[in-house]
């Protein structure tokens, strides 16, 4: 980056959040500005772009230490309104995760399964101030003799709680069509047969991986909003794969980078970490999450000038081929293509008796709630809540 | 297994015989009863949830009404909770008659109440569960 013509610090930014002359766009509107000005003038102009993204994200969970009881157990088995948590930790540690189900679930077993309570909605009803029931069972030991304790707790009460999700805001995903001839339930929802429906889901230009695809600025330490309060990057998410085929702007063509989060769960709120049922496939947690992107030179800048015209996904047929292990694609749409509503399913990897088929799309990721996140971030930036956390290390990239 | 709710007018002199309980006996058929009142007049109403094959149904249907019951089928209506809508589009996959879609360029999904033919799709299909059943009438009142 030795020639760039505009070249800015995380602490020139910052310096300039504080003094309140900052200028924060979001991403969506970063799009016009660039291509307006051009990326080296959108650099000078801009100091900060923020992102968004609001949709489930089945690898989330929280740690909670709910306090020691009188007397003393190690609990070796929790429940949180009768989710199992995991308890493998400390005497009064545990980690409810996103997509346990409750003891008495039916699942599939009357397919497809509703799933109507898990981790994800433990989580809500917590930041929700709702009291939860809490029952821990133990061995005993000499110094935590208790075989038992069960006590109603709140969000309020629990000495500490720490939302940490090894896999969020993942970049890019697959757009998902059932070429087969029944009716399947997935976790990318319900996809009738022969090709009646593409479902996708990813926030695209607002996504905040694909604002910054070569992970130049993000990292250990990146400040974000997260389920409506502040939180971290502090690594890599699971699968976490930057080496993939990308597009000139260097945007990956299929699922790439991922982010691991954590944050404090007493800051968050229900309107943001959101338990959800998935037909036929289980319970999962919908989080709110956006990271802001400084624009330190016109690269950041042309970056975050992307659109949904410049981002496309691969059509991945989840009737047979995914199930399988296969994830061929079998065509490319762009993310304003599914956005209008309808694509034509083209190309010579489509199955033939359906090339041509024009179909409908379904989203699964909220715009209107990215859109909520990018703006409320801005906010932020913009009235001195929020400066930038300049990573220790930024996430492996290709 | 077909399931309808319907509403039982009952007149005075059918009020002592075991007719919803025959329902059972007789024809195999489950019920939930979801409102029960005998006003002054001596004069019964229950609200039911009748569930059964449809053979079994149209026979036990047709039982009352042999009695003198008066059998009214009880109207649902699908509503949005905008507050708990977080417009991630999941219920347009299943909804068959274009009563849920996405609006764009906002993205927003938009549930037009007139096209919605009651088929309950939406319910079970929407993650955070926006999509409920209201009873159109009173019914349910004490």
């Amino acid at each position: 980056m030795g020639d760039t013509k505009v070249k800015k610090t995380y602490a020139e930014i910052n310096a300039k959040i504080k003094a309140g002359e900052v200028v924060v766009v979001t991403a969506e509107e970063m799009v016009e500005i660039v291509q307006k000005h051009g990326p080296v003038e959108a650099a000078r102009k801009v100091d900060v772009v923020t992102t968004g993204t609001f949709a489930p994200m089945c690898s989330s969970g929280a740690f909670i230490n709910f306090g020691h009881t009188r007397p003393g157990i190690k609990a070796s088995r929790v429940w949180l309104n009768n989710v199992p948590a995991y308890a493998g930790l400390a005497a009064v540690d545990c980690y409810i995760g996103a997509t346990e189900c409750g003891e008495d679930d039916p699942l599939n077993r009357v397919f497809p399964g509703e799933f109507n309570y898990g981790g994800g909605h433990v989580i809500q009803d917590l930041v929700a101030g709702k009291s939860v029931h809490l029952k821990a069972t133990a061995y005993g030991t000499q110094c935590y003799p208790s075989n038992q304790a069960e006590k109603m707790v709140t969000l309020q009460d629990i000495p500490w709680a720490v939302l940490c999700n090894p896999r969020n805001g993942y970049q890019n995903y697959n757009c998902a069509v059932n070429f087969g001839k029944k009716m399947i339930y997935t976790y990318m929802g319900a996809l009738k047969p022969n090709a009646g429906n593409a479902n996708y889901c990813s926030a695209g230009q607002l996504s905040p991986l694909m604002n910054d695809p070569l992970y130049r600025t993000i990292g250990l330490g990146t400040r974000i909003f997260l389920g409506g309060g502040i939180g971290y990057v502090v690594w890599q998410g699971s699968q976490h794969n930057p080496s993939v085929e990308r597009t000139e702007g260097g945007v990956p063509m299929r699922p790439a980078g991922t982010l691991m989060v954590l944050g404090d769960l007493k800051q968050m709120t229900p309107r943001w970490l959101v338990g959800v049922s998935i037909q036929g496939y289980g319970t999962s947690l919908s989080v709110g999450l956006g990271v802001p992107v400084p624009i330190l030179d016109e690269q950041m800048a042309a970056y975050t000038g992307v659109s949904d015209q410049e981002i496309v996904t691969q059509i991945i047929d989840y009737g047979e081929d995914y199930p399988k292990g296969k994830a061929r694609s079998l065509g490319q749409v762009t993310y304003a293509e599914l956005r209008s509503g309808e694509i034509t399913l083209a190309g010579s990897g489509i199955p033939e008796k359906f090339r041509g088929q024009k179909i409908h799309t379904v989203p699964l990721s909220s715009m209107v709630r990215a859109r909520e996140i990018a703006e409320t971030l801005k906010q932020w930036i913009r009235h001195k809540r929020f400066v930038l956390g300049e990573p220790q290390t930024t996430l492996p990239s290709v | 297994m077909y399931s309808k709710m319907i509403i039982l007018h009952f007149p005075r002199q059918a009020l002592e015989k075991p007719l919803v309980c025959n329902l059972a006996r007789d024809f195999d058929l489950t019920f939930t009863i979801l409102n029960a009142t005998i006003n002054p007049k001596k004069e019964g109403m229950m609200v039911l949830e009748l569930s059964g094959t449809p053979q079994h149904f149209k026979a036990g249907v047709q039982y009352l009404k042999d009695h003198g019951v008066e059998v009214e089928s009880v109207g649902g209506q699908i509503r949005r909770v905008t507050e708990i809508c977080t417009h991630c589009g999941s219920c347009t996959a299943v909804c068959p008659t274009g009563a849920l879609s996405v609006k764009t360029p906002e993205m927003e999904v938009v549930f037009d109440q007139d096209k919605c033919s009651v088929c309950k799709l939406c319910i079970t299909a929407c993650p955070p569960r926006a999509m409920v059943l209201r009873p159109t009438n009173g019914s349910f009142k004490g």
